[in-house]
């Protein structure tokens, strides 16, 4: 049976952080002075519009579903749960479908938590970030960083089967001791997986505004670099071991839904902006929630841009999601040309000489660290 | 009114030669000759004033952008004499003013009797000016010293009248004020053209003989060859001889610009004009060459000029490397109209396919490359001019070197280079920072002398290497725009000079090698090593960044190796982002240049090729 997997947008958050360009809204940006609750009310029955559209163009088997935002977990399980029940009802959904929700350690407790997994949810992301107050007080964040552990321990409680904690190491100010004690704090959780990505400045947010005014400066590479070795290698020493670029796990809880991405396997994303790929073609939906619903209560599709992939550009993709993860690529998959430029990095050290030896182009830590320039080579 | 409709004023090939003045305007680049021009063109009533523009007679876009000529012009312009009353005929020989086209001036100034030495009230007479001033004078010229801009609040003219007047050798009051901008005293300045300017003087019987002052390539007419007709008489229905070549052309048109061209029965004694001969190549028909008839042909030509000789180099590449044949047919395109520039093939592993270019200056490799970029739609990157070496090998052999990587290995004797005889003049506030600057380049003081109470003129012999990078800028820079430069050849000298390189990763890139005097070889090599390790991006491996003399390294910087390229989130919403990336890269990588195995992006060449003034430029470009 086919397979399909799906992304449920929640474009609400309570506050923007200041280094975030995600598609996401406070209430107040939507309609002034309105509540989460009547911005949101109506949210959900635009996304159950846009499940039937989707079941008549890929009926299936759903192995994973993933709530991203924004901030999910500011929405009532209940809400959330009417999502799941739909796609519940059309598709075929077993007990091993992996359901994950983004979760702000701030916005939960242990009866929210509960409310949760109630509504069918049985994987959790924290957004941790830094265990440093002042790293997340440069991100703008506002949680407490005791909460995290207060918000991991819940969720422990009420049974999701697996637990992860996401982190961001780079930020102006954060030392290599900063970010060992953030990793080694996270390690501490006993947590299943983590997530760790390096800062990244994207143009308009306020973070940007205040490095282009130099308030505040960007670390350098080097020390980026120091950092991500470091995640690595006590994510290793606690047993977590790289399936991903910037994702570690014990063994069996690797994010499924997440390598259905690098995999280019076929999934969904539903909400405003959502991206969503079906045997070669990808598209995405229009950006404001507004516009989304209306579209959606008008009875038209909310796609914005659809694109249908090139030979060519299905066999960069081939090369630039693979390289990133574990299982990396097979030799035989790749050209003359590809296997004698991808040559002089064996000798660097950037790919795993044994692995290649064996058939199979795996990246070292400090290959991942230049994975684009590689891929690049690749790509000629 | 004393102009004369162009219908009743005398005509090309009858007028008397009493009736004739011909003159060139001597001026330094701002002080207003063109916009004093198209105010004679309008005052004689030649262009009619609802087709009249500003500088009018400059053709190109860049001559009218940048406020300079290049090419000579020369206009006829009937006038009646408001002195005397009679009709007259007034050639008005347009003049580049800068110091790269010299030879343009020296030709106009043959054909002229007299010149009108214009200078801005405001700012006095400039080193260039002083050049072709002194030029105008050897060549027994009448000079009638003008002040122009008298409108200007900031206008001095008893004090630069008397600057004038102390150059020349006249009273300050015969200088005379008129405003271009305004039209003020320009018909007294045409009146007294008349009165002081000699009237050309030959012989209408003896064989022609014809001045070549200027020869333009037309896309639609072929060569036209502006001539000053010395004696004898050219005829529409003649056939002409090149005296040089011993060519025979046909005549298919002669005639006036006046300022459009207007065809005519032929030219006469004093008379200047043009000639069309359907000739495509603006070599066949030389400037300083003498015409005369093919039926009845002079035994005298007459003195011409001298070849100019290139004394600039360097090395022309297009950016995109496909784009060479383009760049070859644009150079044979500018040649055509410009014989001083000469150019020929070279590669270069940096930079790949190009051309070495000869100029005459700086400001005419400017214009150049400006003109080929503009013209023909190219993307161009210079390498640092330089000047021509003679170096003189051990083994006795001579070696002339116009492009640094072609200097010798082996045991060298000797090395000259080209030296100059260099003014500035400027404000005496500024003699300080102009010794310290002239001394930093290898400068001797020749002598100084004050122009008044408050500029002088100082002299130096420099060697020509020295200048030809940034120092005008510099100059320029220091004496916060006030200083002018003029600079003639006087031969070569021997100098300490050595070949620095530059190596990446041990491997010379021949761009960037440059001849400089042994004091500054450690200067040059830290300052390029220094750009570079800015320019270049960190590659997958170290790369080191030496300066060397021969085998001996002078300078070192190391680039580190790279450790981090990558973008480390990667999910639904960012794959399609990332793909247009990594197309985008695909596309930037074709534009890397390879030295050895380091990857050097274009625009790194470009940076480290250029001075301070050009990044000034680019910015200012870009805001």
């Amino acid at each position: 049976m086919t397979e399909l997997s799906f992304y449920v947008h929640i474009p609400y958050c309570i506050k923007r952080c200041g280094y975030c360009d995600f598609n996401t809204y406070t209430p107040n940006e939507l309609k002034d002075g309105a509540s989460l609750e009547t911005v949101s009310g109506d949210y959900i029955d635009a996304v159950l519009k846009e499940i039937d559209s989707a079941y008549l163009e890929a009926p299936g088997k759903v192995p994973t579903i993933f709530f991203g935002g924004g901030t999910p977990s500011l929405l009532p399980g209940k809400d959330l749960g009417r999502v799941i029940s739909a796609i519940k009802q059309r598709w075929s959904v077993d007990d091993n479908c992996e359901i994950t929700l983004e979760a702000n350690p701030d916005s939960v407790d242990e009866n929210k938590l509960q409310s949760f997994r109630d509504s069918g949810f049985n994987r959790i992301s924290f957004g941790m970030q830094s265990a440093a107050p002042h790293v997340l007080a440069t991100l703008d964040r506002t949680h407490n960083p005791a909460n995290v552990e207060r918000a991991v321990r819940s969720a422990r409680n009420v049974g999701f089967s697996s637990i992860s904690v996401d982190l961001i190491y780079g930020t102006p100010g954060e030392t290599l001791e900063d970010w060992r004690a953030s990793v080694e704090s996270a390690l501490a959780l006993k947590v299943d997986h983590i997530s760790a990505y390096a800062l990244i400045v994207e143009s308009g947010t306020k973070l940007a505004g205040q490095i282009k005014r130099k308030d505040i400066s960007m670390p350098d590479d080097d020390l980026m670099a120091d950092m991500y070795l470091l995640v690595d290698s006590l994510a290793q020493e606690s047993g977590l071991s790289w399936y991903e670029l910037s994702n570690w796990s014990k063994p069996g809880h690797e994010s499924r839904h997440n390598i259905a991405y690098w995999k280019n396997a076929n999934w969904w994303g539903l909400g405003p902006g959502a991206h969503s790929h079906l045997d070669g073609v990808r598209w995405f939906n229009v950006k404001h929630p507004n516009v989304y619903k209306s579209s959606l209560f008008e009875g038209k599709s909310p796609i914005h841009e659809r694109e249908i992939l090139t030979p060519s550009q299905i066999a960069d993709e081939g090369i630039m999601l693979p390289i990133r993860m574990r299982e990396g690529i097979l030799r035989k998959n790749l050209s003359q040309v590809q296997q004698s430029n991808a040559e002089p990095y064996t000798r660097s050290g950037h790919i795993d000489l044994e692995k290649w030896g064996q058939g199979t182009l795996q990246l070292t830590p400090q290959g991942r660290l230049i994975a684009d320039r590689i891929v690049r080579e690749l790509v000629v | 009114m004393p102009a004369i409709s162009l219908a009743k004023a005398p005509q090309p090939s009858a007028t008397d030669p009493a009736q004739i003045r011909n003159f060139c305007i001597i001026a330094h680049i701002d002080h207003g000759k063109s916009t004093l021009a198209d105010r004679m063109l309008g005052i004689t009533e030649v262009v009619d004033p609802r087709h009249m523009r500003e500088q009018y007679l400059d053709r190109m876009d860049i001559e009218r952008e940048r406020g300079i000529t290049i090419k000579s012009q020369a206009v006829r312009l009937p006038w009646r004499s408001g002195i005397d009353g009679k009709e007259y005929i007034l050639n008005m020989i347009d003049t580049p003013g800068h110091v790269d086209f010299t030879y343009e001036v020296s030709r106009s100034l043959a054909a002229s009797e007299g010149a009108i030495l214009l200078v801005d009230c405001a700012q006095g007479i400039e080193a260039q000016t002083l050049a072709n001033l002194y030029l105008a004078m050897e060549n027994n010229l009448k000079i009638i010293p003008v002040l122009n801009k008298i409108d200007l609040p900031a206008a001095q003219p008893e004090k630069f009248a008397a600057e004038l007047a102390k150059l020349i050798g006249c009273e300050p009051s015969d200088c005379l004020r008129v405003s271009g901008k305004t039209g003020e005293g320009v018909a007294e300045l045409l009146d007294q053209i008349v009165a002081q300017i000699p009237a050309p003087q030959g012989d209408a019987n003896a064989p022609a003989r014809a001045l070549i002052f200027d020869s333009v390539y037309d896309v639609y007419r072929g060569v036209v060859t502006y001539v000053r007709v010395i004696d004898g008489h050219l005829s529409a229905r003649d056939q002409i001889q090149m005296y040089s070549t011993g060519v025979r052309h046909e005549m298919l048109e002669v005639g006036v610009i006046s300022p459009e061209p207007v065809p005519s029965k032929g030219l006469g004694v004093g008379e200047v004009g043009y000639l069309i001969t359907g000739v495509k190549d603006v070599r066949q028909s030389r400037v300083g060459d003498t015409v005369t008839n093919y039926n009845n042909p002079t035994k005298h030509p007459l003195a011409g000029y001298k070849d100019p000789k290139p004394m600039v180099f360097s090395g022309l590449y297009p950016l995109d490397g496909a784009d060479y044949p383009l760049l070859r047919e644009a150079l044979d395109k500018l040649q055509l109209n410009d014989a001083a520039l000469v150019y020929e093939p070279e590669s270069s592993a940096a930079l790949g396919f190009g051309f070495r270019c000869g100029f005459l200056g700086l400001l005419h490799m400017e214009i150049v490359r400006e003109r080929l970029e503009r013209e023909s739609n190219l993307s161009l990157i210079s390498t640092a001019p330089n000047v021509v070496y003679n170096v003189m090998l051990d083994d006795g052999k001579a070696v002339i070197v116009t492009n640094p990587s072609e200097f010798p290995e082996g045991k060298i004797l000797s090395v000259e280079e080209p030296i100059v005889r260099s003014t500035i003049l400027a404000p005496s506030e500024f003699i300080g920072v102009i010794m310290e600057l002239c001394q930093q380049r290898r400068g001797v003081l020749l002598g100084m002398d004050y122009l008044s109470e408050d500029r002088v003129e100082i002299r130096y012999t420099l060697p020509l290497a020295e200048i030809v990078f940034d120092f005008f800028d510099k100059l320029k820079s220091s004496t916060r725009g006030y200083a002018s430069l003029d600079y003639e050849a006087i031969g070569d000298a021997e100098g300490d000079l050595v070949k620095v390189d530059i190596l990446l990763q041990g491997e010379a890139v021949d761009a960037f090698s440059a001849i400089v005097h042994r004091d500054k070889a450690y200067a040059y090599g830290l300052m390029m090593t220094g750009k570079l390790r800015e320019l270049i991006p960190r590659q997958q491996f170290e790369v080191p960044i030496q300066a060397a003399i021969g085998s001996r390294i002078i300078a070192r910087e190391n680039i580190r190796a790279i450790r981090k390229d990558v973008l480390a989130k990667c999910y639904g919403g960012d794959i399609s982002r990332k793909r247009k990336l990594l197309e985008k890269q695909k596309e930037g990588k074709k534009r890397m240049k390879m030295v050895g195995r380091v990857e050097v992006p274009q625009e790194a060449f470009i940076a480290a090729l250029a001075t301070d003034a050009d990044i000034e430029k680019a910015k200012a470009a870009r805001k």
